[in-house]
């Protein structure tokens, strides 16, 4: 995983190992009864941009105010640069947090918004005013400062909420889905202008969002979260190409999904028997023994037709066609499975193919993960 | 138009109602309307020459009481007067029972002999008739008309009677004065009774009048009646605000005769106070309602809104059970021995225990706006804030309270405005210290029946609000209110 981040050309701080934030077996539950956390361990570095993925009531918003001190954790210690932080007030913790709904205070203009955490940390007058200046013009809304934050567009609030969250120069910011509301066009540039920002000024980020394609643009590492639990953290082409259970696999990006059982294990690879009786070679990535139900994943565009196809082959029926363009995207029947799709590139060497036909399709052993069963969703 | 009927149903039950009532205030036709003759005869006379009118006006005041003991106004328009000048009333009761025994039928008598058509209803109708004479004896002619009203208002027949001794009168005054001035008639019969009147046995009605009152001879009442002959009179509201007329102008009244300044200062500084305890102990609440889970946030709401299902008259009655020196608080403070039997607190009957009724029966109006503005307060903001550094006492003082203003506002403008017109509580336990204005008010409405100064009262209250609502409007902005 170092390896992975070294890859990335970041420079980590030295104490990397430690972890600048540590959650070490942390559980949450509300009412006594259902974990909403389960024994989450997570060490983020100096500097690190994490994003905690997951799907609603995943428990990724509970993670991030635990650490914030707006939720305390039923269970295990929070460490902030190795100081564990579970009796620290949250106002006393110095992180900087950007709200889903910006929370810019109504009553204040966008200058006295950005003044307030200079205010209370006792500041001089004639320094707050040029920290405030200097946020302003890192988030290029100076000709904002009097403006109240009613009058302002979603982006340019989200600016001022960004400013505000690193005003007073934390080594730490939370963001709790900050682009939600906005659209798609600005929502891209945000996470640009966010990402910028993190490089420039070296300060940790840990994100918490919904959106993959967020997550994947933006993080150094991403947490997915599923049920209180972290399914898999890694980078974000890790987490794509090698996803290590079925529910990343699935959450992140498209995915087909053909359920066996296993029938043999031979090294790195595995032989398994589809529901259609065929055999098929998978990569054993989290398998279990000889005889366990297995889930099959298989990206639609590492699917190989016609003459390029050589393991693993099988006839497909084409069932519909949508083009998009860059590629054709084919769904088709493939081992009884009638949801399978199939990215065919619109380039030359490739065939068009047309619905009702029935073409060879196949995948190399290598880009077919065999995963447990957990999800059905 | 779906609006009509409501428009129409307050138009009714709220706006005529109530223009009516403020008109009242202003309204003062009550003089000229009884007094018709009396207030034109007065113009003439001044109030700084220290004596009571002459003649001419006890003459046509005459008249004019006649008509009203016969209609029986002149009691109304005596104790009218009685709000301006103690001691009308009761010479309009007296003179009323003895002018109908003035001896003014000395004219009657001395006409009649002098030709007996002067006994003859026929003959008076057709003389009246005459466009001519009616220009020539026009006091005449007016107590003629005059008095064929009032026999037709009793159902008799003009043409069949008599005319009174007070028509007499007039046509002996109306002959003086054309012999005097030594006018030419042409009726016959009119110039016979000229030529004779000068030797006429008169008499002086001025005396009549200071005969059976002596107070007609006082200017000072005869000034009152000057000054209220207006139509329209500033007199209720001068009085509501503790001023009278005189013949200087407006005038502050005595120091001991003054009332409604202090009541009026006492109103809006005790509104002033409950408002403000109404604020101190709300707000907490509606704080805590705020923010707890919406269940239990129901319950308590329903707690709150309790009193509300209560009548009001049995919250204030209670209190009254609370309060009283031999009542439940005195007996356990007493009994736990944190007062003695001889120091008893007086709680009741005075200013205290309105403020700690009223501040009791108004907090739902306080708790109400208060909490459905801080449920819009989204958590967010105090998180930000503490997340930003702020402690929990800076997070609320810079953020949390300056968005409750607006409730703040809204339970200040409603418990302040509603208390400002309190009436039953302090009725009930203010004793005398502790009545407001509205009190006064009633008293006026139901008790003396001086609607004029019920009326001036309640304006100068409306005017009060408003502008207060308008103070308000200036500093804080009324877009700043929230009422839910």
């Amino acid at each position: 995983m170092i390896s992975n981040l070294a890859k990335r050309g970041k420079v980590l701080d030295s104490n990397k190992d430690t972890g600048f934030v540590v959650f070490d077996q942390v559980q949450k539950s509300y009412d006594g009864v259902t974990l909403v956390v389960k024994n989450l361990n997570l060490s983020i570095a100096k500097g690190e941009f994490v994003t905690m993925l997951g799907p609603s009531g995943s428990g990724k918003t509970t993670c991030l105010m635990m650490l914030a001190g707006f939720e305390t954790a039923t269970h295990g210690d929070i460490l902030l640069d190795g100081q564990p932080i579970n009796d620290i007030p949250p106002h006393k913790r110095g992180i900087g947090m950007v709200f889903q709904n910006y929370a810019l205070f109504p009553h204040m203009t966008v200058a006295e918004n950005l003044a307030f955490p200079l205010q209370v940390r006792n500041i001089s007058k004639s320094e707050q005013q040029e920290k405030v200046r200097r946020a302003l013009d890192m988030v290029q809304m100076s000709k904002f400062a009097n403006r109240r934050p009613v009058q302002l567009s979603g982006g340019q609030q989200q600016r001022i909420a960004l400013a505000r969250a690193l005003v007073f120069e934390p080594e730490l910011v939370l963001m709790d889905e900050p682009l939600g509301a906005l659209d798609k066009q600005l929502r891209e540039h945000m996470q640009l202008e966010i990402k910028r920002l993190h490089e420039r000024l070296g300060i940790s980020v840990v994100y918490v969002t919904h959106d993959q394609s967020e997550a994947l643009t933006m993080s150094d590492r991403v947490a997915v979260f599923n049920d209180g639990v972290i399914k898999q953290l890694a980078p974000p082409e890790e987490l794509y190409d090698k996803p290590d259970n079925a529910f990343v696999a699935q959450f992140i990006g498209e995915n087909n999904r053909l359920i066996g059982t296993v029938e043999s294990v031979d090294g790195d690879y595995a032989g398994v028997r589809l529901a259609s009786g065929d055999l098929c070679q998978a990569l054993a990535v989290n398998c279990g023994a000889v005889g366990e139900k297995t889930t099959l994943s298989i990206r639609p565009e590492r699917v190989l037709i016609g003459e390029a196809a050589t393991s693993n082959t099988v006839e497909a029926k084409v069932l519909e066609q949508i083009y998009l363009g860059d590629h054709v995207r084919c769904r088709m029947s493939v081992h009884g499975d009638e949801e399978f799709i199939v990215k065919v590139p619109n380039a030359p060497g490739f065939s068009h193919l047309e619905v009702g036909q029935t073409a060879q399709i196949g995948w190399s052993a290598d880009d077919c993960r065999a995963l447990d069963m957990d999800i059905v969703r | 138009m779906l609006i009509a009927p409501l428009l129409i149903f307050v138009l009714i039950t709220f706006i005529f109602p109530i223009s009516d009532m403020l008109f009242r205030s202003v309204e003062n036709d009550i003089v000229s309307d009884t007094l018709p003759r009396t207030v034109v005869a007065l113009e003439s006379w001044s109030a700084e020459s220290q004596e009571a009118p002459d003649e001419d006006v006890f003459a046509a005041f005459y008249t004019d009481l006649y008509l009203a003991q016969e209609y029986k106004t002149h009691t109304r328009l005596g104790s009218r007067l009685n709000y301006q000048q103690t001691g009308i009333s009761s010479m309009f009761r007296k003179t009323g029972r003895r002018v109908k025994r003035f001896d003014t039928d000395v004219y009657t008598d001395q006409f009649e002999e002098l030709d007996a058509k002067w006994a003859d209803p026929s003959y008076w109708a057709s003389l009246m008739n005459n466009e001519r004479v009616q220009k020539q004896l026009p006091e005449t002619a007016s107590s003629y008309t005059a008095w064929r009203e009032l026999m037709v208002e009793e159902g008799d027949n003009p043409d069949a009677e008599t005319p009174e001794d007070f028509v007499y009168t007039s046509l002996y005054r109306d002959l003086m004065h054309l012999s005097e001035n030594g006018a030419s008639v042409r009726n016959a019969d009119v110039r016979t009774a000229m030529n004779a009147v000068s030797g006429f046995e008169s008499v002086s009605l001025k005396e009549q009048f200071i005969d059976a009152e002596d107070d007609w001879a006082d200017p000072k009442y005869w000034a009152t009646i000057k000054l209220y002959s207006g139509n329209y009179t500033p007199g209720y509201f001068l009085n509501a605000v503790d001023m009278e007329q005189t013949i200087n102008g407006a005038e502050v009244k005595p120091e001991n005769e003054r009332l409604y300044g202090t009541l009026f200062a006492r109103t809006i500084y005790m509104s002033l106070f409950i408002m403000g305890c109404t604020i101190l102990l709300g707000y907490p609440v509606a704080f805590l309602l705020a923010n707890i889970s919406r269940r239990s946030a129901n319950m308590l709401l329903i707690l709150v809104l309790l009193p509300f299902w209560t009548s009001l008259l049995v919250r204030t009655s209670a209190w009254k059970v609370l309060l009283q020196q031999q009542g439940v608080i005195n007996d356990i403070l007493v009994w736990s021995g944190l007062i003695d039997e001889a120091g008893r607190l007086i709680m009741i009957n005075n200013q205290m225990g309105t403020i700690i009724a009223m501040t009791h029966i108004l907090l739902p109006f306080m708790i109400l706006p208060l909490y459905s503005v801080m449920q819009t307060i989204p958590p967010s903001y105090v998180r930000a804030a503490k997340s930003l550094g702020a402690n929990d006492w800076t997070a609320f003082r810079r953020v949390y309270f300056p968005q409750s203003i607006p409730g703040i506002g809204a339970g200040s403008i409603l418990v302040f405005i509603m208390s400002i017109g309190y009436y039953i509580t302090p009725e009930i336990v203010g004793g005398t210290q502790g009545v407001f204005i509205s009190n006064r008010i009633a008293y006026h409405i139901s008790s003396s029946l001086n609607w004029g100064l019920a009326s001036a009262l309640g304006a100068i209250l409306l005017a009060v609000v408003l502008i207060l609502y308008w103070l308000y409007d200036r500093f804080v902005g009324i877009d700043n209110m929230k009422l839910g």
